[in-house]
């Protein structure tokens, strides 16, 4: 029986995910897989219960909280823990804790460094982790374009990129030494569109605050961020405003920009972003610290 | 148009993968920081960001450097030179796109090799104020050697001769000649300016005698099918899933076919036979229902099959339909490319991963190098860094064998050096070689050994198995 059999673009990113996830399942002792509640994190917990079922997900989901992130992220992970029955470890970096940081005080880059970059490290140390799946894509910035599917870090979690492995066809080299790790990422060649496309095609759950709602929100230091708490500088919080806004991604609310909209269903969401003349990462603070500022980040550890 | 249709119509695309050959010079960066911008891929902060770098590195006077857009690492930036396969991303209309951009220098060989390796399409940049040069040689091979079947020539830089029809003919002309030396199937020809556009998304003024597509119009109405064939059903085992006593199911990707509930299956190389008894179809599994079966699936889906009986099957194992094996052999012919600094030692065992497979092996002789410059084969005793060969490869144990050609999936594989765990080579499989031998146990004396190396040192011809 010859008969012309093609899966549609969708269906291919989906398929090779998979792939993605059940080869690091088979090759790693201590894999772990970041979560960071948004929603290409919503992704790739759909694609992994997809790659195991009937079994429960072989590896425990990693949420790096900086104690920053917006209230209902952390409603939002525990209730899908309930729901779908992962592991979830939780870690804060608790040196940071004692500094009490914050991005208002410190500023973005202290902030990111000791919350998320260190704080990072230090449960990657404390879980042993070999293989740390993450949800970056290669669409979403410059330095991500040429990051391997499987990137090997050294010892320290340091990425060199002038020194990657060679990758090819879909085979991938998960060989390491005792200490070192890879970090994978299965929607490597997933775009905005694709991941938004694909939440809508199988229904995923995502945050509300995708969704546009009335918020207050202030300007700061360029951006327009949300009050959820008072932990905002009261003059800051004094001018807040209440504005019909959404975020295109989702990280600590003092570092995460809205935008003003009006779309409260998804394909109102993806068609504000195929009129879009930003990129996403635009909202994100740390991207434009300084030029190069990602790939630095990356070769520090940073995911 | 109305969200809800775009969205219909997105989500029926397919998708098509591609590869750009050429070196800085010959405007490749700028080609995809074009295509990319005129096809509305890049934002404003992007734009915004790429027009203050293309103040500090830029290289083309008041015009926004496109190159900049794709450049992607600071070091790059600042030699203005791509040193990696950076991966890109568009779509149209009808197709998704995902561009491999490599770089073109011959010290980057093994970065063109790995994008060519997942590429359905190559576009092959020539300036038109050179015509063929070594490079264009080199490229083609590489692209013919990792089995792309479609080539597009894009004569570049048409602005620097006059959009002259003669010129655009000449290199046509000499480029098929090249094409059909190396056996390329499908060639396709366009004139463009990437600097300015010409010929990319749009038609360009400047070439009324060009009455083909534009560069983006091709790549989106190109048909990339294979010729309808029965393809055989392979499956590499990958994942073994076992939930509890009454479950045990075999994860994969398949590479090749299609199978259905009730097929006869074989375990490659163990030969065991058993029948489907399962499909699970992982895109189907939703977060309600995650008992969804199906009754048949085909490349490249994700799946997981359950079998009649209870017979051993783990990772690393191939299976197949009874009625259509491949050859199973520890001894096999391969092309061979060499992508670490250390040279590749004769005999000395490295591990090779074909699909989910990972078995120990050694390359026990090297048949010819090919140089990828002039085509001309030579007999070596070493293989270099970039260095493209054929050997024959040992391996400790059998693996199902299809050929490169048949089967990119089950035809490839890559070489790790087990010390240091970097990958230090690829290869593609010719054939089962027919000198099927079994792993040696036999201890060789001192002399003998020097024997031997003499032999193979001096008389290659004789074509004397390493020991």
């Amino acid at each position: 029986m010859i008969t012309k059999k093609q899966l549609t673009h969708l269906k291919q990113l989906e398929a090779e995910s998979i792939h993605i996830l059940r080869e690091v399942a088979a090759e790693f002792t201590n894999p772990v897989m970041m979560y960071s509640v948004g929603k290409d994190s919503s992704v790739m917990l759909h694609l992994a219960l997809k790659a195991f079922a009937p079994s429960k997900l072989p590896f425990p989901l990693l949420h790096i909280d900086t104690t920053w992130k917006f209230k209902e992220m952390i409603e939002f992970r525990d209730q899908r823990v309930k729901d779908l029955g992962f592991d979830l470890v939780v870690h804060s970096n608790p040196e940071g804790l004692e500094m009490n940081i914050s991005p208002f005080e410190h500023g973005s880059k202290v902030h990111t460094d000791i919350m998320k970059t260190q704080g990072l490290k230090q449960a990657l140390n404390t879980g042993g982790y070999d293989a740390i799946i993450g949800g970056a894509r290669r669409d979403e910035e410059k330095s991500r374009a040429k990051e391997r599917i499987f990137s090997f870090r050294d010892k320290h979690h340091r990425w060199d990129p002038k020194n990657q492995r060679p990758e090819l066809w879909n085979i991938y080299n998960t060989a390491i030494q005792k200490g070192e790790s890879v970090r994978v990422f299965p929607i490597s060649n997933w775009t905005e569109l694709d991941i938004w496309q694909y939440i809508y095609l199988e229904e995923i759950p995502i945050p509300s605050l995708y969704f546009a709602q009335e918020h207050d929100v202030v300007e700061y230091e360029g951006t327009k961020i949300m009050v959820d708490d008072d932990r905002m500088p009261e003059k800051l919080r004094k001018t807040a405003k209440k504005e019909m806004v959404r975020f295109r991604t989702l990280g600590c609310y003092p570092l995460t920009g809205a935008i003003s909209s009006t779309a409260t269903t998804l394909p109102e969401i993806i068609k504000e972003m195929l009129l879009s003349t930003s990129s996403e990462r635009e909202g994100r603070v740390i991207d434009k610290d300084q030029e190069g500022a990602m790939e630095l980040k990356k070769i520090e550890g940073y995911f | 148009m109305d969200i809800i249709n775009y969205l219909k119509e997105h989500e029926n695309k397919d998708m098509l993968r591609f590869l750009t050959c050429g070196s800085v010079d010959d405007g490749k960066s700028t080609l995809i920081g074009r295509m990319l911008y005129d096809s509305k891929m890049i934002f404003d902060d992007q734009l915004a960001a790429a027009e203050s770098e293309s103040k500090k590195y830029g290289t083309t006077g008041e015009k926004i450097d496109m190159a900049l857009l794709v450049d992607g690492l600071q070091s790059e930036r600042e030699q203005g030179i791509t040193i990696d396969v950076a991966y890109r991303f568009f779509a149209t209309e009808n197709r998704k796109f995902i561009i491999a951009d490599t770089p073109g220098h011959e010290q980057y060989t093994r970065n063109m090799v790995t994008g060519a390796s997942t590429a359905d399409v190559a576009i092959i940049l020539i300036d038109a104020r050179k015509g063929i040069l070594t490079q264009t040689r080199r490229h083609s091979f590489i692209v013919n050697l990792l089995g792309i079947e479609h080539v597009i020539v894009a004569i570049n830089k048409m602005d620097l001769v006059d959009f002259s029809e003669d010129v655009f003919n000449e290199i046509k002309q000499a480029y098929t000649e090249l094409a059909d030396e190396l056996g390329i199937k499908n060639t396709y020809y366009l004139p463009v300016s990437a600097l300015d556009g010409d010929n990319v998304v749009d038609q360009s003024a400047h070439t009324p005698w060009y009455t083909g597509l534009p560069l983006l119009g091709l790549l989106d109405s190109m048909d990339i099918s294979k010729e309808p064939k029965e393809e055989d059903f392979r499956f590499p085992v990958q994942y073994v899933n076992r939930p509890n006593l009454d479950f045990r199911g075999f994860c994969g990707t398949i590479a090749a076919g299609s199978v259905k509930v009730g097929d006869e299956i074989t375990v490659l190389p163990s030969g065991k036979s058993t029948k489907v008894k399962s499909i699970i179809n992982a895109g189907d599994i939703t977060e309600d229902n995650r008992n969804v079966t199906t009754t048949e699936a085909f490349a490249p889906t994700a799946i997981t099959i359950t079998t009649e009986d209870e017979i051993d099957i783990s990772r690393g194992d191939m299976l197949v339909h009874t009625k259509n094996m491949p050859s199973v052999s520890n001894n096999l012919k391969v092309m061979l490319v060499w992508m670490d600094e250390n040279p590749m030692q004769i005999e000395k065992v490295y591990d090779i991963k074909r699909a989910t497979s990972i078995v120990s092996g050694s390359f026990e002789h090297i048949n010819y190098k090919v140089d990828i410059n002039t085509y001309k084969r030579k007999q070596v005793n070493s293989l270099g860094l970039n260095d493209i060969a054929s050997c024959r490869m040992v391996l400790t144990r059998p693996i199902a064998a299809d050929s490169y050609s048949d089967n990119r999936l089950t035809g490839s594989f890559i070489v790790i050096d087990r010390i240091t765990n970097n990958t230090v080579g690829a290869g593609m499989i010719v054939g089962v070689s027919r000198r099927n031998t079994e792993a040696i146990s036999k201890k060789y004396t001192a002399a003998e050994k020097e024997l031997n190396t003499y032999i193979r040192k001096y008389f290659p011809e004789w074509d004397c198995k390493a020991i």
